[in-house]
Formats: C-alpha cells, sequence, structure tokens
C-alpha cells in the first residue's frame, strides 16, 4: 500500500469506526464474560455432582479410602507441593492434582483435600453412595446403614431402606416445620406482647400509678394470660422435640466407622450417582429455589439468602421513596426560584461533588448524625421506656435508607435540573400568558414534563444504591437478621430492624465464614442475584420512564 | 427584576392625562405633531383600549423603546410594523407584562387598560394576563390533549365543572375554526397537529378564558401560506369580540387584516395612523421608504 493510500484510508475515516467499534466490541466482551463467569461458577453449585470413592496411596504407602465430590483439577509445579513424597518420582516436573469436598467435618476436622492423581489407585462411583444435607456441620458423604427409632432399626433388610429413609426424612421435616412454626410464629408473637406489656407496665409505674390501681392490675391480668399461653406452647414444642428426637439413622463413613445421627439434623438426602437426568433437573431447580426462597444455615454458608434479597429490596425502595421528593424539590429550587449567581454556582458545584465523596465517608456520617444524633434523641422522646436498650438509637434499616438517600441525592438534583432546563422557554411562557401563576406553570406543565428526567434520576440513583456495601456495614447491615423488618405484628413495617443485604452477604461468606472454600460457589451466586436484582430495578424504573416520555415525548421536538 | 418606575405623582396626574387625551405628551422630536393630530382626528370615533403615554423601556442600560406614544382602539386589530429589532415585540409584551420575566428591564411612563396603569404596583401580573391574553411566534401547545390545552387557563381559574368547560372548549374551538378538525380526537396529543392546526389551538387556548386584548406576536411567521390565509381570517372574524393588537413583519398581511396601523423604526414609533392611509398616504419619509421597500 503506498503512502497515499494509506492516507485515503485515514480520511476516509475507517480506522476510527474500527476503533470505536473495537472500544465497544472489548467493553461487551468484559461484561459478557463477568456475567458468564459468575452465572457458571454460581449456578453449577447446585448441580447433584457424581459422589466418587477414591483409593488412594498415603505418603507412607498405605491405602485409604476417601469419598468426596470432585472440585477442582489443576497441574501445578512440583515445587509447590511438599518435599519429599516419594509418590512422585523425581522426574516428574508438573504434577496434576484434584481438589475432593469430603464433607463430614464433624469427623473429619477437614472440608477438602488436595489428592495428587500419581497417588490414586482407583477411583468408583458406587450407586448406594449418598449425600446427606445436614442442618449443621455441612454436608455427610456414606453409604446408609440402618434407619432406627429409639433406637429399634425400623423396616426389613430388604431394598427399600432408602424409601424407608427418604419417608422418614419427609416426616422429621414436617415435625421440623411445625416446630419453626411455634417457635417464630406463635412464641414470636408472645414474646412481641410480652415485651410492649411490659413497656407499658413501666411506663405506668413511671408516671407514679400505684400498684393497686386499676390499669395496673389489667396488665398483670394480660401478663398472667401470656404467661400462661407461653407455657401451653412451650409444652407443645416438648412434645414437638420428643417426637423428632425419636428417630436416627446409621451411616458408615469412608473410613469403614459406622455413626449415629438423629435424623432431625437432615435437609435432604439423595444417591446422586443413582439419578437420571430427569431427577438431576429436579434436584437443581429444588436446590435453587431454596437459595432464593429459603432463610440461611450455618453462618450463611448454607441454604438461601431470602432474607438478604428481600433487605435490599426493601431498603432501595425505601431509599427511592425519601430520594425522589428531597432530591426534586431541591432541584426546582435551584433551578427555578433561587437567584442565578456565584452562590447557587457554588452550590451547584458542592453537589455535584458530593457523588463523588467515598460512600464509607457517607457511612460515618449515618453513623454519627442519624443514629447517634437523631435516633438517640427520637429515643430520648418516644421510647425512653425501652431505654437503655436503644430503638432507633441503634444501625437500622431507616438509617440506612436514609443514608442510601443522601449518597444518591446529588444523582436526582442533576438530571432533574437537566430536565427543567429541557422544558422550552415557549411553553413556560405559553401557560404565563393564560395567566398561571410561576407555581401553577411549574406543577401543572414544567414539572410533569420533567417527570422522565426525574426518573432517570431514579434510576442512576437506584443503580448506585443497591450495589453499596461499605456505608451499610455501619449503619444497619447485619450477618443474620433474626426477623424479616416486614411481619405480621403492628406496625408491620420496622423501620428501626437491623437487615441483611446482598452486597454484605456476598463479603460475609466470601470472606468470614468457618468455611470458606464450601462458600465460595454461594459467593458467586450471591453476586450473580444481586445483578439480576439491580437489573431487575432499573428494568422495572426504565419502563416507567419510557411510559412517561411516550406521554410527553412531542415536547422535546422543540 | 423590573424596575417599576412608576412615580407616586404619575399616580396623580393619571385622571388628567385621561382627560387630555395625552396632548400634553405629545413627543417633540422624530414626529410630526401633526400627524398625531391627524391620527387623532381618525381615532375620534373610537373607543380607547390601552393608552401608551411617554412610554421608555431599557434593557439593562439600553433603551428598547423611546417615547411611544399610542391609542390602541376597542375591537378593532391594530398591526406594529417596522424592520427587525425595532422593538415592535418589545412593545407588545409590554402590554401583558411578559418582560417581566426578564432580569434588569426598567420601564418609564405609562400603559393605561381602561383607567388602569398596566404597570402600577396593585396590579395582579395573573389577573392582568387573564384579561390580555397573547399568541406567540412559534405556536407553544402543552404537550397534553387537545382538550386540555383550551382547558388549561380556566382549570388555572379552579374550574372544574366538567359541563362549563366541555362548553368552553367546543366554543373556542369554534370560535378558533378548528372544532371541525379535532371535535372526534379531543383526546389526542396537541403535538400531533400540524403547524398551523396547533396555532389556531393556540388561539383558541387563548380566547378560552375571554380576555378583552389579543396580542399576536407574528402569528402567522412559522406557517405555510393556506395556514396563514386561515389565521388572517380568523383574526378577521375575532375583531368583534377582542381588541386585537398584531406583531408582522409582513406588509401585506398588514394592510390585509388591520384596521390601524404602527410604523416603528429603532424603537421609536414613526407614524401611526388608519392602515388605508398610512399604506396610501404616508406622513412620514420613513415610513414611505419602508412600505415602498426602499429599506427595512
Amino acid at each position: 500500500m503506498t503512502t497515499r493510500n494509506i492516507k485515503h484510508w485515514f480520511d476516509s475515516g475507517t480506522p476510527y469506526i474500527w476503533l470505536n467499534a473495537g472500544a465497544v466490541t472489548i467493553s461487551v466482551l468484559l461484561v459478557m464474560g463477568l456475567l458468564f463467569l459468575i452465572a457458571y461458577r454460581g449456578l453449577s453449585h447446585f448441580w447433584p455432582s457424581e459422589i466418587a470413592e477414591f483409593q488412594l496411596t498415603e505418603a507412607d504407602s498405605n491405602t485409604i479410602t476417601v469419598i468426596g465430590e470432585m472440585v477442582e483439577y489443576e497441574t501445578v509445579q512440583r515445587s509447590r507441593l511438599p518435599e519429599g513424597d516419594i509418590r512422585i518420582p523425581e522426574s516428574e516436573e508438573l504434577v496434576s492434582r484434584t481438589l475432593i469436598k469430603m464433607g463430614n467435618r464433624d469427623y473429619f476436622g477437614l472440608d477438602f483435600m488436595w489428592v495428587v492423581d500419581l497417588a490414586v489407585r482407583d477411583i468408583k462411583y458406587p450407586n448406594d453412595l449418598m449425600a446427606v444435607e445436614r442442618h449443621e456441620w455441612g454436608n455427610l458423604y456414606g453409604y446408609l446403614v440402618s434407619v432406627k427409632q429409639n433406637g429399634e432399626e425400623l423396616g426389613d433388610k430388604a431394598s427399600n431402606l432408602w424409601v424407608l429413609f427418604q419417608e422418614q426424612i419427609i416426616a422429621s421435616q414436617d415435625v421440623h416445620n411445625e416446630i419453626e412454626h411455634v417457635e417464630k410464629d406463635l412464641i414470636g408473637d408472645i414474646n412481641y406482647k410480652m415485651e410492649r406489656l411490659r413497656l407499658k407496665q413501666r411506663s405506668l409505674e413511671r408516671s407514679g400509678i400505684t400498684a393497686d390501681s386499676a390499669q395496673l392490675r389489667e396488665t398483670t391480668e394480660q401478663q398472667r394470660l401470656l404467661d400462661e399461653e407461653y407455657n401451653s406452647y412451650s409444652s407443645q414444642l416438648g412434645n414437638l422435640y420428643e417426637r423428632l428426637n425419636q428417630f436416627s439413622f446409621v451411616t458408615r463413613l469412608s473410613d469403614g466407622r459406622e455413626v449415629e445421627l438423629p435424623l432431625a439434623q437432615v435437609v435432604r438426602a439423595y444417591q446422586p450417582n443413582n439419578m437420571n437426568i430427569a431427577e438431576d433437573i429436579i434436584h437443581y431447580l429444588m436446590k435453587l429455589w431454596e437459595f432464593v426462597s429459603d432463610e440461611p444455615r450455618e453462618a450463611n454458608t448454607e441454604g438461601g439468602i431470602y432474607p438478604a434479597i428481600f433487605g435490599t429490596v426493601i431498603m432501595v425502595l425505601i431509599m427511592a421513596v425519601m430520594v425522589t421528593p428531597f432530591g426534586v424539590v431541591a432541584a426546582v429550587y435551584l433551578h427555578e426560584y433561587a437567584k442565578q449567581g456565584p452562590l447557587v454556582r457554588t452550590i451547584r458545584i458542592a453537589v455535584n461533588n458530593l457523588a463523588g465523596v467515598p460512600s464509607v465517608v457517607y457511612g460515618v456520617f449515618g453513623l454519627g448524625f442519624f443514629v447517634y444524633f437523631v435516633g438517640g434523641n427520637i429515643d430520648a422522646l418516644f421510647f425512653s421506656d425501652s431505654l437503655p436498650s436503644p430503638t432507633f438509637g441503634t444501625p437500622g434499616l431507616l438509617w440506612a435508607s436514609l443514608t442510601l438517600a443522601i449518597l444518591t441525592v446529588p444523582v436526582v438534583i442533576v438530571s432533574t435540573e437537566e430536565g427543567l432546563s429541557r422544558v422550552p422557554r415557549a411553553i413556560r411562557e405559553g401557560s404565563l400568558a393564560l395567566g398561571a401563576t410561576k407555581a401553577e406553570t411549574l406543577f401543572r406543565t414544567v414539572l410533569p414534563m420533567t417527570a422522565s428526567a426525574m426518573i432517570t434520576g431514579l434510576i442512576l440513583a437506584i443503580a448506585r444504591a443497591a450495589g453499596e456495601v461499605a456505608p451499610l456495614m455501619l449503619v444497619g447491615v447485619v450477618k443474620l437478621a433474626p426477623s424479616l423488618p416486614l411481619d405480621g405484628n403492628f406496625p408491620y413495617v420496622h423501620l428501626e430492624r437491623k437487615f441483611m443485604h446482598l452486597g454484605f452477604h456476598i463479603y460475609d461468606v466470601g470472606f468470614q465464614s468457618p468455611n470458606v472454600e464450601a462458600a465460595r460457589p454461594l459467593v458467586y451466586a450471591t453476586a450473580l442475584l444481586l445483578v439480576l436484582l439491580i437489573i431487575i430495578l432499573n428494568l422495572a424504573a426504565i419502563r416507567i420512564r419510557n411510559k412517561l416520555r411516550e406521554k410527553y415525548r412531542a415536547s422535546e421536538q422543540h | 427584576m423590573l424596575q417599576n418606575s412608576t412615580k407616586a405623582s404619575d399616580i396623580n396626574n393619571m385622571n388628567s392625562v385621561d382627560d387630555n387625551n395625552g396632548r400634553h405628551n405629545v413627543p417633540t422630536h422624530a414626529i410630526d405633531p401633526s400627524v398625531i393630530h391627524k391620527h387623532e382626528a381618525s381615532l375620534k370615533d373610537e373607543e380607547i383600549c390601552i393608552e401608551v403615554n411617554a412610554f421608555n423601556f431599557f434593557y439593562g442600560a439600553n433603551q428598547a423603546l423611546k417615547d411611544i406614544n399610542l391609542k390602541i382602539p376597542q375591537k378593532r386589530v391594530t398591526a406594529f410594523i417596522g424592520p427587525s429589532g425595532c422593538g415592535k415585540s418589545t412593545l407588545l409584551r409590554c402590554f401583558n407584562r411578559m418582560n417581566d420575566l426578564i432580569d434588569n428591564v426598567r420601564v418609564e411612563g405609562k400603559m393605561i387598560l381602561h383607567g388602569q396603569d398596566i404597570f402600577d404596583k396593585s396590579v395582579n401580573v395573573s389577573d392582568l394576563r387573564r384579561r390580555i391574553g397573547m399568541v406567540f411566534q412559534k405556536p407553544n401547545p402543552f404537550p397534553k390533549s387537545i382538550y386540555e390545552n383550551v382547558a388549561y387557563g380556566l382549570r388555572i381559574q379552579g374550574v372544574k365543572n366538567r359541563h362549563i368547560l366541555d362548553e368552553a372548549v367546543e366554543n373556542s374551538l369554534k370560535h378558533a375554526a378548528l372544532w371541525d378538525e379535532v371535535k372526534d380526537r379531543l383526546d389526542d396529543n396537541a403535538m400531533g397537529l400540524s403547524g398551523g392546526q396547533q396555532q389556531r389551538l393556540v388561539i383558541a387556548r387563548a380566547i378560552a378564558i375571554e380576555p378583552e386584548v389579543l396580542l399576536l406576536d407574528e402569528p402567522a411567521s412559522a406557517l405555510d401560506p393556506i395556514s396563514t390565509l386561515k389565521i388572517e381570517e380568523l383574526i378577521y372574524q375575532l375583531k368583534s369580540d377582542y381588541t386585537i393588537v398584531i406583531v408582522t413583519h409582513n406588509m401585506q398581511q398588514a394592510a390585509r387584516v388591520s384596521d390601524y396601523t404602527a410604523y416603528m423604526y429603532l424603537g421609536e414609533l414613526i407614524e401611526f395612523n388608519d392602515t388605508a392611509k398610512l399604506f396610501t398616504n404616508p406622513k412620514e419619509k420613513m415610513t414611505e421608504d419602508y412600505i415602498t421597500g426602499r429599506m427595512g
């Protein structure tokens, strides 16, 4: 190609088109790659992978049996392995090894084990190997030996032992659910009423009412009734526990030990090597549903993340409800009423820069101002009966939402102001010329035309708030919240409660959990869910905006 | 904001000004007093709607209107003509105080609408604008339905009765010669109308609140010839009910639609007369130059 041709090629603009297209392609690939990675890593966790039984030669040339799922496979430099392993010939430079999830943490201490492939003598996939998910101690892998009631073996020695086991699991799960209902709902309700009664009594005492007054007698009577109710529930609970604890099962572990475990501990048991593809899929979907709809177990490393999803959504919604009116009102004043000058310019610059302040700074502010100052004063004024235990003077949902609202208000202000300046002057004059005052013009014409810009601001605010974690750790998010901020007890929405959040959940499961390796897939799954949640929230807002834009679209032609 | 320069002493002489038909305020420069005398003769039979006395208008330090003296007759069409930047739009926008929206403006002198100074501090600007409606150069319907556009002014006044609103919308649209074209789609967005229809809708919107005066700021300049013709016919019909003041670049239009014409140049009122007389027999050399196309 001659110089002239190259020059011609450059002048035609083609290279710049390629450059731009390339940049877009790289961005798209990065985003797709990210989503694919977390989706793959997260979602594959719920698939029932096969359980293998390995015959291994130990370093001291004994043979042991290990049962578990193969999790990871890698090839490493020999130098990274312990020195002097006789199983590996001197000539080998690269060694491949497999990570096996052995489960049975309560018996073996370790959940995971690296196995050098050269040490493996034999791999089998026996059909009757089972995996048991438990309420405590993670998975258990082994062979089912027997099912017992009060120490007596159930059933005969026939092949229906597995069916019997499954039936018993379902039966004990029913009892388990009933226990949960009594503990959480019924007794929780009584505890709530008792606490209110206690506060009432205390405020009566503080207001100087003597012990024999009618009011106080009435509360004592109520207290007695509640106590009675509580006692009846607690004896019911005792019966249920007794029923549950009758049953147990015996299993043989990889080292040949036979151990007996209460059936109450079992969440589900399955034989992955014996399942066909349809059963695999059903199992997968059940696990997935459990993940999004259930409460977490075992320090968040097992079970579901429903409370975190719920907490994130409700926090974002409360934030949206607070930030939109506040930001809009501020923008209207700045743009429509404030006298434009150096002061307003300074304020505008300050507002824009607020969006760039690190979010943890907002967290510190929220803790100092909302939690300690505002919350503390609210407690002193309205909840003095329950002091010294704080009601609002402690991190909680309301303060987290407010902190995020402050964090995102600049976004709403900026985008509303842009919307206001896009309303043509002719439209304002048209309204004023009909005898409308400035306020009437604003409410009847200008603000409706700005609605889509406000929603754009809200979309950006939601996108930022839903992903924020750092400030929340200071103002209300906890690792495990005992109850949702929404329940059947008056006043139904409990803004003072602490809550769980997907972003914090990722951090907690990934870095703070006792069993990081086991929880890693959940980190990916939670991350995927967080991304999906933000996408859903944004899509909802975008839908609303497009509807509004459709309505006022023509006005943007001017 | 607007600095209202009306002084207490001016308010005191208000009546005397009315009594003398402003003759003591006749400007000494630029306009031959005899012209004023002549046009007063032709205005003699007219009832006067707005009277402008020694009116000056400033954008900051820049004087846009210089000593304007003028009488707008009731239920007649008065046209302002003149080259671009001569102040005719500024004068028009003073009648309903639209210039209040601009920072750093100042007025001197008086504009009297039926005995009341438009720039008096006691005047409620919203009420004034209800009495003096305005239609702008570019059609500016609100992005609402046709119905809501016309009902807008009444809704502002607090009218909620659906029956009254329906009637007012129908009457105004009929009056603005738009009813037949839109009666089946009153709930459609007004932005879907053509330019000419939009301008008639804006006129319907303005007359729905029954103003006394209608200010038209080059109402046909953004329209095609056929729409322009319709607007002109409309102006001719509206004359029987409203005092109309129209600013136009188009001299043929001024000649066709107006009863009286004022020629302005560089912020001054050069000549004001019966339209027929002004176009056939201008008193001023400048007017003649302009209407014959030698200047402007």
